[in-house]
């Protein structure tokens, strides 16, 4: 294979590391003036990679021998990331315009660009170097985000506290990539699958299996499962509210994408292995994310507890296994980021009248009076993510369960559903704040019309309507699953 | 049947005005409310007279069927269709919904698009719970009514509505958690989501077992049995009055329509099995209920605990697998939901005037409130089961039913209607009977010509149902037929008894029918 078809493979992660580059250039020197435009370009590039998936980079297959994989499950990754990033930039210019004190600078959007080309990388990769190098691109690039507003405490100690977990979190993943190399010989996924179909006993066998339990854990830490998800609060608290969308959002799925292809290609023999520490993190997952949800009285550290909630209901996709668990998990990820990121537009709305941003539950109070539009639109999210039907929310956990019970998992799904009762309680309690309780003072200022329009959409496509794309969804994260196998 | 999808235009009729109605002011929500169920109550009424039955009808009409998609494998579409107990069923919702509408006119003034549109919302999942004929679809009816009736009983409710609300969501929605999953494994090992294909799939008995029980759990807390029925009695206070109405009138019914059209013909064995369990919890909920509605002293707990007592007798009469007991739960379940309804919206309408639910607040309504009176008398006679009224025909068959399968059942089944009828008239002489000596109760006005309406509809077919049962019990004869032969072709039902009433064959069931309806013309 010619080195410029295999380059034609990573067209996008070309097109933005390039565009990041140029625009950082510009904004360096364009200053403070260049952010309208280095923002619109960043968006633009965006679209313009998602066009250059259409290419080979959705079905090159294999490229620099074997570390770049440039196949449909890293397409229907992509999309989702690329989507999730171009709204976390378009949310911005609102929230600074609105916080006194803090300006938009146009080093933000270059960084999602960077954090994405990270998020391509961790997805496509087929060796444990190069996912590491895309994680570390990625994460870097988040710490700076999370502390993006610099006169602002919060914001100072989550990126503080981001970079150190995180570090701590690369650390392991590193080790545990070392255990592995150190027992397989290889870091190219394919030679770690024969090393674990060959090593079935022995101090081989053990060391690989230590390798794998420090992989886990690392990854782990970058989806926020429990028990390594105690960063996650801090930071979705700490951050500024788009940052916070998009940390909930995009480097959710590109976490959760990349532990589904280690999990599957690299490690697909030792399944049997891997699969007890997916189904305590999950269960963990949904019981803690539910349990400690209650208690929250800011919204955005209840919507960081949705999310550890949500990692553990994806989880039991990836902990049944085969294609049919790895398509529900794709297809839960991509529900989970609409509704996710609806719930943080609905949140950058909460204003109080010298525009600083408002977080408390209670502030939520009789909106459905104030806000009638916004309350409805909140309430649709959280009846979603609790999964009750008609939503789509309901179709996701669905998927995740039919797998599970296909995989002979019936009691891990049946203990999964009982505990998304403990979870309906806190979404509940959202809605009861929103239409039973008092009005609060009405949120000052109006949504513009973007952000509005984003709502609008996704509210819309959770909804019943949203059944009718659903298929064709479903039928996208299939092909991308068949694509691990 | 292919041509009109009726069963779509039913579901599509509320759905459009619910979301019309958020647009509209407060008085434009009303009509709009009210014509949009009227239309579907005309839709009913045309269905009524298109839906066939007697000799070679066929069991599921109005069927359509279209695929919206798959998912790991597993079809969803959007399938309906109805047999007799679901045709019943759609025509009791359609009937009570204009007097809910009807019920909230004056007395819900707050927020009032939003009231109308989640009434709207709650008849558009309930017609669809029970036209549903995709295992899935139905569930997400089934689960779905939760959310609307939440925001109705959390809005729109009492002193203690959130603690009500919270409850009534929760409960329910662990117990339907685990039917999805029971669900989730049936159509994985037949790969088809057909509930009319799966009516007739014979599942292994071990796993009849564990599936009956999921299930169970979801019908259970809907019925509601005892223990798990602590739910309603805090849902039915803290409800607006149209919200008790149809949660007693239509929802409790789904508990209900679930085992017939789910537990008895899908798992036979296991109902078998497990027959002595809900005799037991159906003995205990009679008597325990009705005791604890004795000695109530908030009149819509009374009704509620009486709702939970009448629901016992009809999972007896289900579990007696002949065709006496499930002809009669199908009518207790049909006269309960239209005399509790009937006695919820009395509770209302002198709520309304006097905005306490204490029974002792009141008394001698006679006096100043005769026509009131009067209409209050009838449905706490029917409540009790006074023949020529509706529960007398669905308890008599109900009991029959049991008494041919356990004796002892049936005997403490009975005890239920002597309390019930304790209960009801106890009530009744505190509030009507008696001296008119409270001075704001001597200020109340009788009924106003809405009232009086809404009330004469439900006493006309309170009595229609006790005087010829027959226009009921005829669309579900067949349904009925095919359900006790299912279940004595899978599980030998015919054999169980304990009383051998009739010496003879079990062919004398059908003729000991027919005589009994012509003993209730």
């Amino acid at each position: 294979m010619s080195y410029s078809t295999q380059l034609l493979m990573t067209l996008p992660e070309l097109v933005l590391a390039a565009g990041s580059i140029v625009l950082m250039l510009v904004a360096a020197w364009g200053g403070q003036a260049s952010t309208k435009l280095v923002s619109w370009a960043s968006v633009a590039l965006l679209a313009g990679a998602g066009i250059a998936l259409a290419g080979p980079a959705s079905t090159g297959g294999v490229a620099f021998g074997g570390l770049f994989r440039a196949d449909a499950f890293a397409t229907f990754a992509k999309v989702v990331i690329y989507a999730a990033a171009a709204v976390s930039i378009l949310i911005a210019p609102g929230f600074f315009q609105r916080t006194s004190g803090e300006d938009l600078r146009p080093e933000y959007p270059v960084l999602i660009l960077l954090s994405t080309v990270g998020m391509g990388m961790m997805v496509s990769a087929g060796d444990l170097l190069t996912l590491y190098v895309g994680l570390e691109l990625q994460s870097l690039s988040a710490y700076i985000l999370a502390s993006f507003m610099r006169r602002d405490t919060r914001s100072a100690e989550a990126g503080l506290k981001y970079f150190v977990l995180g570090a701590l979190a690369s650390g392991i993943l590193l080790y545990g990539i070392s255990l592995v190399y150190g027992f397989a010989g290889t870091t190219l996924f394919d030679g770690i699958a024969d090393a674990y179909s060959a090593a079935t006993s022995g101090s081989q066998h053990t060391g690989l299996l230590f390798g794998l339990v420090f992989v886990f854990a690392g990854l782990a830490f970058k989806m926020s499962a429990v028990p390594f998800h105690m960063w996650t609060p801090d930071v979705y608290e700490g951050a500024p509210t788009p940052v916070t969308a998009y940390f909930a959002s995009a480097p959710k799925v590109a976490a959760v994408a990349m532990a589904v292809r280690v999990a599957v290609d690299a490690m697909g023999p030792a399944i049997l292995e891997w699969r007890q520490i997916v189904i305590f993190a999950s269960l963990a997952s949904i019981i803690f994310g539910a349990v400690a949800a209650i208690g929250q009285t800011n919204i955005k550290r209840l919507l960081a507890y949705s999310s550890i909630n949500n990692v553990g209901f994806a989880l039991i996709g990836l902990a049944a296994g085969g294609e049919e668990g790895v398509a529900s998990v794709l297809l839960y990820m991509a529900i989970y980021v609409v509704m996710t990121i609806g719930g943080f537009l609905v949140v950058l709305q909460m204003r109080g009248e010298d525009g600083e941003q408002i977080e408390t539950i209670a502030s939520l109070s009789g909106m459905s009076r104030t806000r009638p539009g916004l309350a409805l639109a909140l309430a649709i999210f959280m009846f979603s993510l609790a999964g009750i039907p008609p939503l789509l929310g309901f179709f996701a956990k669905l998927g995740v369960f039919i797998a599970a019970v296909h995989a002979g998992l019936t009691v891990f799904a049946t203990v999964g559903a009982a505990a998304s009762t403990i979870g309906a309680y806190y979404y509940l309690k959202i809605v009861k704040t929103m239409y039973f309780d008092e009005p609060a003072p009405a949120f000052a200022g109006k949504t513009n019309l973007v952000e509005g329009g984003l709502i609008a959409i996704s509210a819309v496509v959770i909804s019943p309507i949203g059944w009718l794309v659903f298929g064709a969804l479903g039928t996208w994260s299939l092909v991308a699953a068949k694509a691990l196998f | 049947m292919t041509g009109f999808p009726i069963l779509s235009v039913l579901l599509a009729v509320p759905a459009i005005a619910a979301v019309l109605c958020l647009f509209v002011g407060a008085q434009g929500a009303r009509w709009t409310a009210l014509l949009a169920t009227l239309v579907n109550l005309a839709l009913g009424a045309w269905l009524w007279t298109q839906f066939q039955h007697g000799d070679g009808a066929p069991q599921w009409q109005f069927v359509e069927h279209v695929t919206l998609f798959k998912m790991g494998g597993v079809e969803f579409s959007w399938a309906l269709g109805i047999d007799g107990f679901a045709f019943l069923l759609i025509e009791l919702s359609l009937f009570l919904m204009p007097i809910c509408i009807g019920a909230s006119w004056l007395s819900v003034t707050k927020r009032v698009p939003e009231y109308m549109a989640a009434f709207l919302a709650t008849e558009v999942l309930m017609i669809g719970t029970f036209a549903a004929q995709d295992l899935f679809l139905f569930y997400v009816f089934f689960e779905g009514g939760l959310i609307p009736m939440y925001l109705i009983i959390g809005i729109w409710g009492g002193v203690n509505r959130i603690y009500a609300s919270y409850k009534f969501f929760l409960y329910t929605l662990l117990g339907s958690l685990l039917m999805l999953i029971a669900m989730i494994v049936m159509v994985l090992n037949t790969g088809t989501t057909s509930i009319p294909v799966l009516m007739a799939h014979d599942f292994p008995a071990n796993w009849q077992t564990w599936l009956w029980l999921a299930f169970f759990a979801s019908f259970a807390v809907k019925m509601p049995m005892w223990p798990v029925h602590t739910w309603l009695p805090d849902a039915h206070v803290q409800a607006p009055t149209a919200g008790s109405v149809i949660l007693a009138g239509v929802l409790l019914k789904l508990g209900g329509y679930g085992f017939l059209r789910f537990s008895l013909p899908m798992f036979p064995v296991a109902s078998v099995q497990f027959m002595g369990l809900v005799f037991a919890l159906s003995c205990v909920a009679v008597v325990y209920t009705s005791l604890v509605a004795l000695v109530q002293s908030d009149m819509k707990k009374l009704i509620a605990y009486s709702s939970v007592a009448h629901m016992a007798i009809v999972t007896m009469g289900l579990f007696a697998f002949n065709a006496n007991g499930i002809d009669g739960a199908m009518m207790v379940m049909l006269g309960h939901g239209v005399v509790s309804g009937a006695l919820f919206l009395c509770v209302g309408i002198i709520y309304d005037r006097l905005h306490t639910r204490e029974i002792d607040r009141y008394g001698g309504l006679a006096i100043n409130m005769p026509r009131y009176a009067v209409l209050f008398l009838l449905f706490t006679m029917a409540s009790i089961g006074l023949p020529g009224t509706s529960n007398f025909v669905g308890e008599f068959f109900s009991l029959a039913g049991v008494y041919q399968v356990s004796t002892w059942t049936a005997l403490i089944g009975t005890t239920g209607i002597i309390l019930g009828a304790a209960y009801m008239l106890y009530l009744f002489r505190r509030v009507v009977w008696g001296d008119l000596t409270k001075d704001d109760v001597k200020a109340m006005p009788d009924l106003d010509g809405r009232e009086v309406a809404m009330l004469v509809a439900l006493a006309a077919v309170v009595l229609w149902m006790g005087v010829y049962p027959t226009s009921f019990t005829a669309p579900m004869h067949a349904d009925v037929a095919r359900l006790t032969q299912r279940l004595d072709s899978a599980a030998h039902t015919a054999a169980i008894s304990d009383s051998k009433p009739t010496p003879g064959s079990p062919q004398a069931a059908p003729a000991h029918e027919a005589s009994a309806h012509e003993g209730a013309h």
